[in-house]
């Protein structure tokens, strides 16, 4: 029997496996990452109907809020060369279709050779006034303390890993020195010229004067 | 009890998170290009954690943080040995990572980060643990291996291992989600006892294991998930090579213990024979290839391969003989290859790196001492007696007999045979060819007196296997807790 969660499931299944197959298969890039949003709209749609709104809703937040759009962002910056990625992809398509044939193909075998509908372990039901943030917040911070500290060690290998891969210290690059620029002293920047007064004023002389009157103004 | 008292049996971990914080701190302040201060905190830090490790050794099986990690015999040892081989590589590689501006505080600071990964695999007791901690070791070693930016060829194989890394991944985390959608858990024993008390779905457990399979295969890089051992370990630099292939694999086999054999252990009809495949394969391929490679490095590859074939045959025994020998196989292959790549990073120099076959040519002319270490470590390699790897060879096919698993056997000793060749070509080289250069071998002291002691103990070990053999039988034993 087809109940309305069934079908919403098959739908957000459908358009999820679609939406996966575009990324892939898309021949503009940026199409391809808007894709993957709508991969990632749909499998939010699914994890709606397990009850685990939170999640859902951080997964658009943050996946599609936060991640896709720095993704768009740099697909959108790099030249990206399709005919050279495209390359080959003709010569190599046989052997790969076949493997991938093969794979489904198992998998078919093992999956679809049952008589009866096999379900997995008891799901738990809850009742309608149940928070899951709550929970999520409860288990997060006692069952699952060291699991989450240790998400957090993995942040800090990452930073410290871009940060060694990307840092470069140039030694010809041109940067400000504020400690040097704070310590500096009046008789660093400032020449004072003392000028004959009776002179006159010959062509030659005036474009020291000017220089010496903007290093006055130092 | 106060609250930090209950974290006794991880004690460990804690001070080597800590200590990592205080020496990326403390390498900002330390001036100098040649790092000492920070490479004597790291070692003192890596002897901390030994001590540290056997004053906070129980009997029994201690859990704690809500059964996500477990304190057992076998992760005290593999611990302490992960910690010995971390702190010979940095010994090894210290001149050569010197001479060639990449010992950075950042790489030792990743170095210890991955063996908090290590620690975690080695210690857990949940399948998210044990995936955190895989993730925390290869994170670091991506890092590792992609430090030399201005190397092409490093940066190629950091790419590859991170893309294959993450596909590897991918497929233990889909298993893993299989095996948790049959079972409702993710903790290992429960995962085990909801087995035995059977499950409603049995096709949904058995395809999450062949995924589980996989994505250790790619870890473990055995056929036909080897593809990127060659690439990885011949362009990384040589002291990186080497991380990744020494400690990591004690890892590795305390991973394949943890799931496989505590979780998954009633499935063993199923995964056994996928083991036996994937160990046949990757005794064939890699030592027949190991024959056609003229860069060590690579040959060395090629060579773990095959190994790690061996290490499976071990595992797919199923009984403790065949645990206990496992584990003695992956002690033995680890300090063998930290003599192996300790050797090419002595004979390397700045500018020049004796990675190709041709630069190990009359090395009995250049330096006795060395070629007498190198001789025993590849003997070791070879399996000849009575060096150690003959006996760790042995104790596995002895196992592998006893569950009548003779076929299997056979080609084992078929492939090692094969395996010989490439070994005793090495001697063969060194001590009957002429030598293609005589420039002088600079060594400093204390790896010169390491490369001594790694080449002495293959041969020690060799003729006194026994106190090694037992504590691996033993820890096996005692954590595991299988019926004798």
């Amino acid at each position: 029997m087809m109940t309305i969660e069934t079908i919403v499931f098959y739908l957000f299944a459908a358009l999820s496996v679609f939406a996966g197959l575009r990324v892939i298969t898309a021949r503009n890039p940026v199409h391809a990452a808007l894709f993957l949003v709508l991969a990632f709209f749909s499998m939010a749609g699914i994890w709606l109907l397990l009850e685990a709104e939170f999640l859902a809703i951080t997964l658009v937040l943050v996946y599609v809020g936060a991640v896709m759009v720095l993704f768009l962002f740099v697909v959108m910056m790099l030249d990206v060369d399709l005919v050279q990625l495209r390359e080959g992809f003709w010569r190599w398509f046989p052997i790969g279709a076949l493997l991938a044939a093969v794979m489904v193909g198992e998998m078919i075998w093992v999956l679809g050779n049952r008589q009866t509908a096999e379900t997995g372990a008891e799901v738990i039901k809850h009742a309608a006034d149940y928070s899951n943030t709550k929970e999520l917040g409860r288990l997060i911070y006692t069952d699952y303390v060291y699991p989450f500290e240790l998400a957090a060690v993995l942040l800090l290998v990452a930073i410290v890993a871009a940060i060694a891969l990307t840092l470069r210290q140039r030694r010809t690059a041109k940067r400000q020195d504020v400690a040097q620029q704070v310590a500096v002293k009046r008789n660093d920047r400032v020449r004072l010229v003392s000028m004959p007064a009776s002179a006159r004023v010959s062509t030659q002389a005036q474009p020291d004067e000017a220089a010496a009157s903007d290093q006055q103004k130092h | 009890m106060s609250f930090l008292s209950t974290l006794y049996s991880a004690y460990a971990e804690i001070f080597l998170l800590v200590m990592v914080s205080v020496i990326l701190i403390a390498d900002l302040f330390t001036a100098g290009r040649t790092k000492t201060v920070t490479y004597l905190l790291v070692q003192v830090t890596l002897l901390g954690c030994s001590l540290i490790t056997v004053a906070t050794h129980r009997d029994g099986i201690d859990h704690l943080f809500h059964h996500m990690f477990v304190d057992d015999l076998m992760s005290d040892v593999l611990k302490l040995l992960s910690y010995m081989a971390i702190s010979m590589m940095l010994v090894y590689s210290r001149s050569y990572l010197l001479a060639r501006g990449l010992f950075s505080g950042e790489f030792l600071a990743l170095v210890l980060f991955s063996l908090l990964g290590m620690m975690v695999m080695i210690s857990a007791s949940n399948f998210i643990t044990l995936y955190l901690g895989l993730e925390l070791l290869s994170l670091s070693l991506y890092a590792i291996v992609a430090l030399q930016r201005d190397s092409a060829i490093a940066t190629e194989a950091a790419m590859k291992y991170f893309i294959l890394g993450a596909l590897a991944s991918g497929l233990l985390l889909y298993g893993m989600s299989m095996l948790y959608g049959a079972t409702g858990t993710l903790d290992v024993n429960a995962v085990s006892s909801a087995i035995q008390h059977g499950v409603p779905n049995k096709a949904l457990l058995v395809f999450g294991l062949v995924f589980v399979v996989a994505g250790l295969a790619f870890k473990l890089g055995v056929v036909p998930f080897h593809m990127w051992v060659p690439d990885v370990y011949h362009g990384a630099p040589t002291a990186m090579t080497m991380l990744i292939g020494t400690a990591p694999k004690l890892a590795a086999f305390a991973f394949v213990m943890r799931i496989l054999v505590e979780a998954l252990q009633p499935l063993m009809v199923h995964w056994s024979g996928m083991l036996a495949i994937l160990a046949v394969l990757s005794m064939a391929l890699g030592n027949i290839s190991a024959i056609a490679q003229t860069n060590l490095k690579r040959m060395f590859a090629y060579s773990t391969i095959a190994h790690m074939g061996f290490l499976l045959v071990g595992v797919l025994s199923g009984s403790n003989e065949g645990y206990g020998s496992a584990m003695f196989y992956a002690v033995v292959y680890v300090i063998m290859s930290l003599g192996g790549f300790g050797m090419i990073l002595l004979m390397s120099r700045e500018g020049f790196e004796a990675d190709k076959l041709s630069d190990f040519k009359g090395l009995n002319q250049r330096s006795p001492w060395l070629a007498f270490m190198m001789l025993l470590l590849m003997f070791s390699m070879a399996g000849v007696p009575p060096t150690v790897g003959f006996y760790a060879k042995f104790a596995v096919l002895n196992a592998a007999v006893q569950a009548g698993h003779i076929p299997l056997v056979i080609l084992a000793v078929l492939f090692s045979l094969i395996g010989a060749f490439y070994y005793l070509r090495i001697v063969k080289l060194m001590y009957f060819d002429a030598p293609e250069s005589h420039e002088r071998i600079y060594m400093q002291p204390d790896s010169s007196l390491l490369i001594s002691l790694n080449g002495l103990g293959v041969l020690i070990l060799g003729i006194l296997p026994g106190t090694l053999m037992s504590v691996c039988a033993v820890s096996v034993q005692q954590s595991l807790l299988l019926p004798h």
